[in-house]
């Protein structure tokens, strides 16, 4: 069999990617412009100002993608695209530049969903990874356990019921003066702090073992810092956030385990932007361990939102014969496995 | 020459491939789906029903903003798709501009309408001399009462045209004292033909661009950008 090569397009969030994937598992060309720069004036992801952002991108990231994987569109076999969740008018520039592509080339088109692509980010570097396996996506806008029966074939067994467990550090940065983006900021300033120093509540969901909530967690630290500062004690930023971040990581990998175990699994998987969180990380790491599990992670570059993953999701969409017609469109809240 | 026309800055979707002195196609869809699901379709329904090899298009124009930021970005996105994908130049036109094209030969003022909401139009004023399309007040958003105030102060007859017209009317109605019209249906929102006979010109005095470099003049900050300006010049003041 030929080559088959994919040219990727992702603008779900506040990221601008491109890549070229060739047979689904290696990376050509991997572009992303950040445009976090400009949303840390305000505190996150203002939407309206990254459409704007993605339009004026677009093409050079597309350009650049093709010319790093030296290839032009000829080259090309399909074209995949992200087309949710996220958020509407960011969604939408990567849809309808890659319609018109499409539609101007007669390269075939495949929308692919987001987190799809975070999951498949780890058969980038993984070659021998392949399903069935258990995977926890967590990153700004998601918190998913899923369980991957094929590929293209999911089951989700869990989900937040609120906050996202990045929207969590995002909140709790911006409460102790760390600013954003939230993960990164916390993950640095805990390694220097106590993680036993304050207890703070796992959340438990009635009714659902795997289902995830971080509201709560979020307001116990609110409350902790809120009554710290009325009793005049001096608050310790590391350990706060070092206190912070262990309760969010013991609940991933309490759900995380239970559920690789439950189903019999003996591969898991970790994706999205909360993937490159240190202790969470290690954490995993160490209960898989324990568990005679193996544990894949991707780099993170491949953690972040990137067009690398979507190309190679819509690489195993391609071959399945799935296509996208000039109608598709941009479908912001897109759940996993629906079309 | 060959142009691709598209305009979905407003209500409308609409598209056009003009060659010449002559409109081969024109397709406008004012329906309630979004340009998103309708505007490549569209495309693929005149390049089928015209035979059109897409090689063969020299530019892609399109309105350049003003509108609704949302289908601004749908056009200019797919635009820009095009224009990659052919390796073609874009001519962008200022919306309110192809818009008082539709009027070409009135008599009288021509101010188009858009609505941007909390009674504020993107608009302008035109007319024609002796067939030349001439700027009387470059596109902007103002108060509907503003323009209509401008326009009151010219002291000739007027028609109103644009999205803007049934939202306002009322206001219309009531503040215009210079003669005035509607528009008619054929010719009172955005079209595409209208769009690339203005291209034409635009293109013969070397007003184009890369896809690549093209981007919406939307005319308006977003509204985190205007509320962050807002603050720092009060702390400015303060």
């Amino acid at each position: 069999m030929s080559d088959v090569l994919i040219l990727a397009i992702e603008s779900s969030c506040d990221e601008t990617a491109a890549a070229v994937v060739k047979n689904g598992r290696d990376v050509l060309s991997n572009v992303i412009y950040s445009q976090i720069d400009l949303h840390t004036l305000y505190g996150g992801v203002v939407p309206e100002i990254a459409s704007r952002k993605h339009i004026e991108k677009i093409n050079q990231v597309i350009e650049k993608a093709l010319s790093d994987a030296d290839v032009t569109l000829n080259d090309i076999d399909a074209i995949a695209v992200t087309y949710g969740p996220g958020l509407v008018g960011a969604l939408l520039v990567g849809v309808s530049a890659a319609k018109a592509i499409s539609f101007a080339t007669g390269i075939p088109l495949v929308g692919v969903h987001h987190i799809e692509g975070h999951i498949s980010a780890n058969y980038i570097e993984h070659k021998e990874l392949e399903p069935e396996f258990m995977s926890l996506v967590v990153s700004g806008g998601h918190t998913h356990l899923v369980k991957v029966c094929d590929y293209g074939k999911y089951e989700i067994l869990g989900k937040t019921r609120d906050d996202a467990a990045g929207e969590a550090f995002d909140k709790v940065a911006r409460a102790i003066g760390l600013g954003y983006p939230g993960g990164p900021k916390i993950d640095k300033v805990a390694k220097s702090g106590n993680s036993e120093a304050i207890v703070f509540p796992k959340a438990k969901v009635d009714g659902s073992i795997y289902d995830f909530s971080f509201s709560g967690l979020k307001s116990a630290v609110l409350n902790y810092l809120n009554q710290a500062e009325m009793r005049g004690e001096k608050i310790v930023t590391e350990d706060v956030a070092a206190s912070f971040q262990k309760a969010v990581v013991d609940v991933l990998v309490e759900h995380s385990m239970a559920a690789v175990k439950e189903n019999g699994f003996n591969k898991f998987a970790i994706a999205g932007g909360v993937a490159s969180n240190s202790a969470l990380r290690e954490a995993m790491k160490e209960a898989c361990k324990n568990n005679n599990i193996d544990f894949y992670y991707p780099s993170p570059i491949y953690c972040t939102d990137n067009a690398a993953m979507i190309g190679v999701a819509g690489y195993y969409e391609y071959i399945n014969g799935v296509r996208s017609d000039f109608h598709l469109n941009a479908v912001p809240n897109l759940r996993l496995g629906e079309r | 020459m060959k142009i691709l026309a598209i305009d979905s800055s407003g209500l409308v979707a609409t598209v056009a491939v003009l060659e010449d002195e002559a409109t081969i196609a024109e397709y406008s869809v004012n329906y309630k789906k979004t340009h998103s699901e309708t505007l490549v379709p569209m495309l693929d329904e005149i390049k089928k029903m015209t035979e059109l090899d897409l090689s063969t298009i020299d530019a892609i124009a399109t309105s350049m903003g003003p509108g609704s930021f949302t289908g601004l970005r749908i056009g200019a996105a797919t635009v820009k798709g095009l224009g990659l994908a052919l390796n073609i130049p874009v001519i962008a036109v200022p919306t309110v501009d192809a818009i008082s094209f539709n009027m070409w030969g009135y008599d009288g003022l021509i101010c188009p309408m858009m609505d941007a909401r909390r009674e504020q139009v993107y608009t302008g004023i035109y007319k024609f001399e002796k067939g030349k399309h001439i700027v009387v007040k470059e596109q902007c958003a103002v108060p509907v009462k503003e323009i209509i105030d401008e326009c009151n102060a010219l002291s000739e007859n007027v028609v109103f045209l644009g999205d803007g017209v049934p939202v306002y009317k009322e206001i219309i109605q009531k503040e215009v004292k210079v003669p005035y019209e509607f528009a008619p249906a054929n010719m009172n929102r955005q079209r595409a033909s209208s769009l690339g006979v203005l291209a034409f010109s635009y293109y013969s005095e070397g007003k184009y661009i890369t896809a690549a470099d093209f981007k919406p003049d939307y005319l308006r900050l977003s509204q985190a950008e205007r509320e962050r300006a807002e603050k720092e010049k009060a702390k400015e003041n303060a």
